[in-house]
């Protein structure tokens, strides 16, 4: 039978990448990451708001995106859950409504990399040119 | 929820919400008893006498974004359908007690689901929250604890999808070794 994972595994795995990890460190410091918000709430919870977390923090890993994703509490938009908060270095966050798998990824690819608007945006900061 | 570790996922968060700095969370299955018990305590703020009644009613909540507040009702609904039981003790300034109750045999007893990825998301998602996860059988028993993580990788939230990927396996072959129902 195979050995289980223990801690020890654990601090054998960080020696080995160490060197990595302080180069992420350092860079996650500076404010030009993009900085993603999944609103996890019971609605959110409910509707599958941990896959997609799961989904967008390897997601963004693989692609090599400097990204933090947090989660967050409801932001009153049960009927649109599960919902993120993308916030792209140098502009106002944006709030998607119905993300699954599908949609997250072009999220990623179309918003987050190529700065080209999909649908789905929730009305939570719209600006008009009286405010 | 379709299952034990999502509400803990949630309720975890409100514990979080009312600044608790160490969250216990405890899956006991009891066999002999034919009960399962689900346990959450923290040092949080508490709630005072009459919030602590109006905790379980769905039109009750703590948040001003909407009306419905239903991370407890449910948990209480699906104890209580199984011939379980629920209870809620709070004392504000010293924390909050959960506790519930299922039916171990009953064919509504929710599954466990998947608690690794649940444990690994709060440990990423709640940096200043200390969280101990101690699941019990008739085998043995698993302590999965942030702070031990903390000592050896530092900060979980800089951790990569390799040190995520870890922790999931290890909690998922622990939970075997002591032959946690699933």
């Amino acid at each position: 039978m195979n050995k289980i994972k223990s801690l020890d595994d654990l601090k054998q795995l960080r020696e080995g990448m160490q060197a990595k990890i302080k180069l992420r460190e350092t860079a996650g410091n500076s404010e030009n990451v993009v900085r993603i918000k999944v609103a996890m709430s019971t609605c959110g919870i409910a509707s599958g708001a941990k896959e997609i977390m799961n989904y967008l923090m390897d997601e963004l890993e693989q692609k090599a995106i400097e990204a933090v994703v947090t989660q967050t509490g409801c932001m009153g938009y049960c009927y649109a859950e599960p919902t993120i908060e993308v916030t792209v270095p140098g502009k106002d966050p944006i709030v998607f409504g119905d993300v699954d798998k599908f949609r997250a990824a072009e999220i990623i690819e179309k918003y987050i990399i190529h700065n080209q608007l999909v649908d789905g945006i929730l009305p939570v900061n719209y600006r008009t040119i009286d405010n | 929820m379709k299952n034990i570790a999502l509400h803990i996922l949630d309720l975890v968060q409100n514990s979080a919400r009312a600044k608790a700095g160490k969250v216990m969370v405890s899956v006991t299955e009891d066999t002999a008893n034919d009960r399962y018990l689900l346990n959450i305590e923290d040092d949080g703020e508490g709630m005072e006498k009459d919030q602590l009644i109006k905790a379980t009613d769905p039109f009750y909540t703590s948040r001003t974004t909407r009306k419905v507040g239903l991370g407890l009702p449910l948990i209480r609904m699906n104890a209580e359908r199984t011939g379980g039981t629920f209870s809620l003790i709070s004392e504000p300034g010293k924390g909050t007690r959960l506790e519930a109750c299922f039916v171990m045999s009953h064919p509504d007893r929710l599954p466990l689901g998947d608690i690794d990825d649940v444990l690994v998301l709060l440990a990423v998602g709640l940096p200043n929250c200390r969280l101990v996860y101690v699941h019990k059988t008739a085998f043995g028993e698993y302590r999965f604890d942030t702070e031990a993580i903390r000592e050896i990788i530092g900060n979980i939230q800089d951790s990569n999808m390799e040190i995520r990927r870890f922790l999931k396996e290890m909690i998922i072959e622990n939970l075997k070794e002591i032959k946690a129902e699933p």
